[in-house]
């Protein structure tokens, strides 16, 4: 096998540090303002393709091409992860697993077709390449519309996930004493039985050539924390999941959360979701902390704007979209308020979507999915952009293709979407002041939302009620229940720029077979009035 | 692309390479060696087209090293001698950095580990790209003759996937070796109606690709969305439900978390009793409710051992109604002084003692989905969910939605459509509330449940979803 291995911890040691990584998410500057350019993703370059992988790239295009492709694309990926988990006082797994392949696509007469295959090998990416010719023959029988591909500009560059430390380099023993010590300082709260904490690392290696003539490699760097406390009463267990958000980020933003330094105090909620009231049912003013409402923007804002979604290609499986057709909705339909402004983009720094390029080497883009309240454009990939282009003007693809490994194929997926915050600098304190009766909710519980993304009900780890303008109590069993387009437009206040938090996902699901997408969400904390509250316990 | 399943012994001589490569860079005081190995091959198609379709190949072997109770994992899918040596060298130098796991166990020597055959079908790992193109058209086709009118409007989309290969074999140092080779083929659609009010959803799937019928998988979606346009909203409250197979799957896959000895034992699952305890011995469903593992029953063909290779029999979780018995790790069950019945992650152990391995199955009883209605005074007839999610673990409480087939059932015969309700409803509340049960049927690989008839099913909202 010829392709060389590049020495991972060398490089990262010399990557340049770009100015701004390392601040907290909250910062003004991460927060673009509507309409804002895109930022440059021309950033710190790591070594280019291998001699190597480029000549196994450039056979894998040429033998798809002499089987017919009219376009092809090559992906190979190394996936680098690294699992950590503890309970209490001990060490329950530790496993690092690499993974290393290629996949490549291809589309024949407007059909697509994939195929992928660990021998990375010239063998391999030729039989890869038929392979995927030969599926996209088959697929012509049942062919009604020929894809069409938007124009793609020809890029070459190589680009990295900006960090200060790689965690990937930390030694094993302090990943684990860093655990192991948040476990001990929660197990020192009366009541807590039970803790787990862990770390999810990756380190994806990304090099895609195309037929177009694009050759780009890129290295992404994702780092997932995870802590839950459980406390045991009189014939009641409650646990609380405190809200860690994964990041495109280094082992700086871990350390900078200080797990052993807070768990105790994370711990306690747990202790206190014993004794709190079982909340009563009936309307309320809902106060949604980031930490919560980021889910809640991905199910019912994220999710629908998702052009294939609103055009049925995922009616067998993730459902379809009420944000549908394109010319009913396109600068029609009424999302929210006026203050209302909601961002995609796969450029905010530490967001786990950031890159320079995605899966078909469509540089990354900043633009509006709401605009003023008004639903404004969807997301979209090379093949999707004719679907629309006619309502938005737009010719080029948002750059919202990603596949999660070398071996899946690509297809759209979510970039990051994110509230952005109003013009007054209010934070939830303010919010909460101004309440007069009202539930606030912390951090995700559960969420389920309809095959079309109208009825969604979400709860959260913690919530409080607020009487006259203050935190009257913790209350638990409680979720909120409500209807997508009523939710948003019964919105009445929302954060400033101060109060901005990025929260995230490794596992956002979508497609046949089934990927998992990494997506952050940026958002503010807001009230949303008259809110139906339901109790979700044993009593409900 | 075309497979050649890895044989037992090819199997057996990259697991000796691997063990042969851990003794080489190191002495660690045991070594378990996982390989998984195949292939995997689908077709998406949505408006009556084929729009991504592909296939993929990999095998990769997790090297799991202990020196004493510290222990680490290193998985790789490079098979060449010095990518193993580095992925054993690897796991072992994570080991030796890792605290003592106070819980660590050695791994297991030779296993009396049965084979089940008949979970690998041939026919299934020749399914090539033009076959299943060949398949979903049969699905358009027959969507199209069942649909009358709509027939040529109809939006159908749906999945083919079929899986083989060698779904795990387990190597040890002690000289444990196991292998397990299995096929499966599942087929989805899903039919809507031109004026976006009606949709129907229907699925099959089989070790051997022999046994699905793709025209009437067609047929029975397009028939169900046609029925089910222009539906009425009855008001949110307590139903009588009939249940398809396809339903109760949704909401008895829940369950298997709350069969963990450790949890109930610990205080932490609906099967702890206040106090301290377990309910194992109590009554806690219907006494026609038997709920098992198996992986040699001809419905399940699950893999015989577990990822650590343990051997998996036969366990009965609900017998007649009476909780039987609870998942065991090995290092529960040691400590409790009882047979540990498997299941644990390839990784080693989690605390709570590992999934239902060998699959599920529900017991049924002899009548049709059309017989359970026919029986129903007045009722909601439901085809699946979508979005199901924990409420609370102590009750096993979720929430999710009716999905792509709901109908009123008045007098025994179905009426009327009806719009999509959210419900808020515990799998364990269901089984102590069935008026009937139909017969059992697979529904997907390793889960095999009957049609229900269940009183006063919570449907907490009504949701404008189709």
């Amino acid at each position: 096998m010829s392709s060389s291995r590049r020495d991972f911890l060398k490089t990262a040691s010399a990557a340049v540090a770009l100015a701004g990584c390392g601040r907290a998410a909250s910062t003004l500057d991460t927060v673009p303002s509507p309409q804002q350019a895109a930022p440059s993703p021309g950033l710190p370059q790591s070594s280019p393709a291998d001699a190597s992988v480029r000549d196994l790239a450039m056979e894998a295009l040429n033998v798809a091409k002499d089987a017919g492709a009219s376009y092809a694309d090559v992906r190979f990926g190394r996936y680098r992860r690294q699992s950590i988990n503890t309970r209490e006082r001990q060490v329950t797994n530790v496993s690092d697993t690499e993974s290393y392949g290629v996949g490549v696509r291809t589309l024949v007469n407007g059909a697509w077709g994939f195929a992928a295959t660990n021998e990375v090998t010239r063998e391999g990416v030729q039989m890869a390449a038929r392979e995927a010719a030969r599926i996209s023959r088959a697929a012509r029988a049942a062919q009604k519309r020929p894809v069409v591909l938007a124009a793609a500009s020809a890029v070459t560059g190589s680009w990295r996930t900006p960090v200060q430390r790689d965690p990937m380099d930390v030694p094993i023993e302090e990943k684990v004493a860093m655990l192991l010590s948040a476990n001990e300082a929660a197990l020192r709260v009366p009541k807590i039985r039970f803790v787990s904490s862990g770390l999810q690392l990756l380190r994806e290696e990304k090099t895609l050539a195309t037929t177009d003539g694009t050759l780009v490699t890129q290295t992404f760097v994702r780092v997932g924390p995870q802590f839950t406390a459980t406390a045991i009463g009189d014939g009641d267990f409650q646990a609380y999941t405190h809200e860690l958000a994964p990041r495109g980020s280094g082992w700086e933003y871990l350390a900078g959360l200080d797990m052993p330094g807070n768990a105790e105090r994370w711990a306690s909620l747990a202790a206190e979701k014993l004794s709190a009231r079982s909340v009563e049912v009936g309307r309320y003013d809902l106060i949604l902390d980031p930490t919560n409402l980021w889910l809640t923007i991905h199910e019912s804002i994220g999710h629908p704007t998702e052009l294939d979604r609103a055009m049925g290609y995922e009616a067998n499986y993730a459902g379809t979209s009420f944000v549908a057709p394109p010319e009913k909705t396109i600068g029609k339909l009424r999302y929210g308020p006026e203050f209302m402004n909601v961002q995609a983009d796969r450029t905010q720094p530490e967001s786990l979507a950031r890159v320079a390029w995605d899966d078909e080497g469509v540089p990354a883009d900043t633009w509006l999915l709401i605009e003023r309240g008004l639903f404004k454009d969807y997301q979209t990939t090379r093949d999707q952009v004719s679907w629309i282009s006619g309502l938005t003007g737009v010719q080029r693809s948002h750059g919202c293709s990603f596949a999660q490994s070398w071996s899946d194929v690509q297809f759209q997926r979510m970039p990051n979407v994110s509230l952005l915050p109003g013009e007054r600098e209010l934070s939830l304190d303010d919010i909460v002041a101004d309440t007069k009766r009202g539930i606030v909710f912390k951090n995700r519980g559960s969420w389920s939302i309809d095959q079309q993304r109208y009825n969604f009900q979400f709860s959260g780890q913690v919530s409080y009620e607020v009487r006259d303008g203050r935190i009257a109590g913790m209350v638990k069993d409680a979720a909120y229940q409500s209807r997508t387009p009523d939710f948003w437009n019964s919105m009445d206040m929302i954060g400033g720029r101060s109060s901005y938090w990025l929260g995230g996902s490794f596992g956002d699901g979508k497609g046949e077979p089934a990927q998992s997408n990494s997506v952050s969400h940026g958002c503010v904390p807001a009230r949303f009035r008259n809110v139906n509250i339901i109790n979700t316990g044993r009593q409900g | 692309m075309p497979i050649k399943l890895l044989s037992r012994d090819e199997v057996k001589s990259l697991t000796d390479r691997a063990l042969a490569a851990s003794a080489a860079v190191g002495q660690p005081d045991d070594v378990r060696v996982n390989v998984q190995s195949g292939w995997t091959g689908n077709t998406r198609f949505a408006g009556g087209e084929i729009t991504t379709a592909g296939g993929s190949t990999d095998t990769t072997v997790a090297i799991t090293s202990s020196f004493g109770r510290r222990t680490a994992a290193a998985t790789t899918n490079l098979l060449d001698d010095a990518s193993l040596r580095r992925t054993a060298e690897l796991s072992q130098r994570l080991a030796k950095l890792s605290p003592e796991d106070p819980e660590a166990l050695p791994t297991l020597g030779a296993q009396p580990v049965g084979t089940i055959a008949s979970a690998y079908a041939e026919r299934t790992a020749d399914l090539t790209p033009e076959a299943r193109a060949l398949a979903v058209q049969r699905v358009l086709d027959g969507a199209r003759s069942a649909a009358g009118d709509l027939g040529n409007d109809l939006f159908v989309a749906g999945y083919l996937e079929a899986n083989a290969g060698v779904a795990q074999a387990v190597a040890t140092s002690r000289g444990l070796f196991a292998y397990h080779a299995s096929s499966d083929v599942t087929l989805s659609t899903t039919a809507r109606t031109p004026d976006g009010t009606g949709s129907g959803y229907a699925v099959a799937g089989a070790r051997d690709w022999s046994l699905v019928d793709p025209a009437e998988l067609g047929r029975r979606a397009a028939r169900k969305a046609v029925a089910s346009r222009n539906p009425q909203a009855i008001e949110p409250g307590q139903y009588t439900v009939v249940l398809e197979p396809q339903a109760v799957a949704d909401l008895i896959s829940q369950l298997p978390g709350s069969f963990q000895a450790r949890a109930a034992e610990e205080g932490r699952s609906p099967f702890s009793k206040k106090g301290g305890g377990t309910k194992v011995g109590e009554r806690i469903a219907d006494p026609r409710v038997t709920l098992f593992s198996d992986p040699t029953d001809p419905d399940l063909l699950g893999q015989p051992f577990d990822a650590e290779g343990l051997p998996i029999g036969r366990t009965v979780l609900i017998d007649n109604g009476v909780l039987k018995d609870l998942v065991y790790s090995r290092y529960w069950a040691q400590r409790r002084g009882v047979a540990p019945t498997g299941g644990a992650s390839t990784y080693g152990g989690f605390g709570g003692g590992g999934g239902i391995a060998g699959g599920l199955k529900m017991a049924g009883g002899s009548k049709s989905v059309d017989e359970l209605i026919a029986g129903t005074e007045r009722g909601v007839l439901v085809t699946h969910f979508f979005y199901i999610r924990f409420l609370d673990q102590r009750t096993v409480m979720v929430t999710g939605l009716t999905r792509d087939g709901t109908f009123l059932i008045e007098k025994g015969k179905v009426t009327r459509p009806l719009k999509n309700f959210r419900f808020n409803e515990s799998p364990l509340f269901m089984l102590n509330k069935i008026d009937d049960l139909g017969r059992a049927e697979r529904v997907r690989a390793g889960m095999v449940v009957p049609s229900l008839r269940v009183r006063d099913f919570n449907f907490s909202s009504l949701s404008d979803a189709v």
